[in-house]
């Protein structure tokens, strides 16, 4: 067996020990979650009770979840919900959707279906044209996951 | 996003009611987080807009990110006043854009 140079079995060493560490980006940390949900909200706390979120506790295809929300405000043109935005942290990206109200929307209701990678907790944020903020969120037991392969 | 896509607007209401819409588009949503038999990944391609005007006004928009179910679903409120056509258009990675309308009588 030729022999080897200590740098050389160092460095093999090393490309070993790098392969060997694969980084999982699969799913979002908690801590992106976080981060998405500061960018829509910035420092501020956020008022909770005002959103009611509508999700299966459990969900059996991860592909396509029903989600329903329903923000509690007059919806007039001095008063209204103009961004709705929701947050998973079980998936590879946190953000799910964003969506833009106006007083023309009459209630502050919006559903649809989203795609969630697994058991997480689902965040529903707020914002009204006076300047509140609000935020509320639910946990979704996922038993097939649906955002990769 | 070659098919019609599908919705469902009232045809009529009294001035002042709230009507739901609701919508729905074929598209497969590719997320980019797929990878094909061989190990590549699957470029990322969805609709990554949906916009609801009426008479021209802004009414309802979504920014859609992959976490959107394939054939993207929308339902939403809008209060009427007066008659007039709603316009949808659904925008995907592409620049391509598809769109749809209905009109409504409201007395």
């Amino acid at each position: 067996m030729p022999s080897l140079t200590r740098r050389s079995a160092l460095l093999l060493g090393a490309g070993i020990t790098l392969t060997l560490v694969a980084v999982d980006d699969s799913v979002a940390t908690p801590a992106e979650a976080d981060a998405e949900i500061a960018k829509f909200i910035g420092a501020k706390a956020a008022e909770g009770g005002k959103i009611t979120i509508d999700l299966p506790e459990i969900a059996e295809n991860g592909n396509t979840v029903p989600l329903a929300i329903k923000v509690d405000s007059p919806m007039t043109a001095d008063d209204y919900v103009s961004e709705i935005r929701v947050i998973g942290d079980a998936n590879p990206n946190p953000g799910i959707v964003k969506f833009h109200l106006t007083p023309m929307s009459g209630r502050a209701e919006a559903a649809t279906r989203i795609r969630l990678g697994g058991t997480g907790t689902v965040t529903v944020l707020a914002k009204t044209s006076t300047g509140k903020l609000y935020a509320d969120r639910k946990v979704v037991k996922v038993t097939v996951g649906g955002c990769g392969g | 996003m070659a098919e019609k896509p599908r919705l469902r607007v009232p045809s009529e209401a009294k001035k002042g009611d709230i009507i739901q819409i609701k919508t729905l588009i074929s598209h497969v949503m590719e997320t980019g987080f797929r990878k094909d038999e061989s190990g590549k990944p699957i470029p990322r391609e969805i609709i990554n807009s949906f916009v609801c005007t009426f008479n021209g006004h802004e009414v309802f928009r979504a920014d859609l990110e992959p976490a959107i179910s394939a054939n993207p679903y929308f339902e939403f409120t809008v209060k009427v006043e007066d008659s007039g056509t709603f316009a949808f258009a659904w925008v995907d990675d592409n620049g391509t854009v598809t769109t749809a309308e209905q009109g409504i009588t409201v007395s």
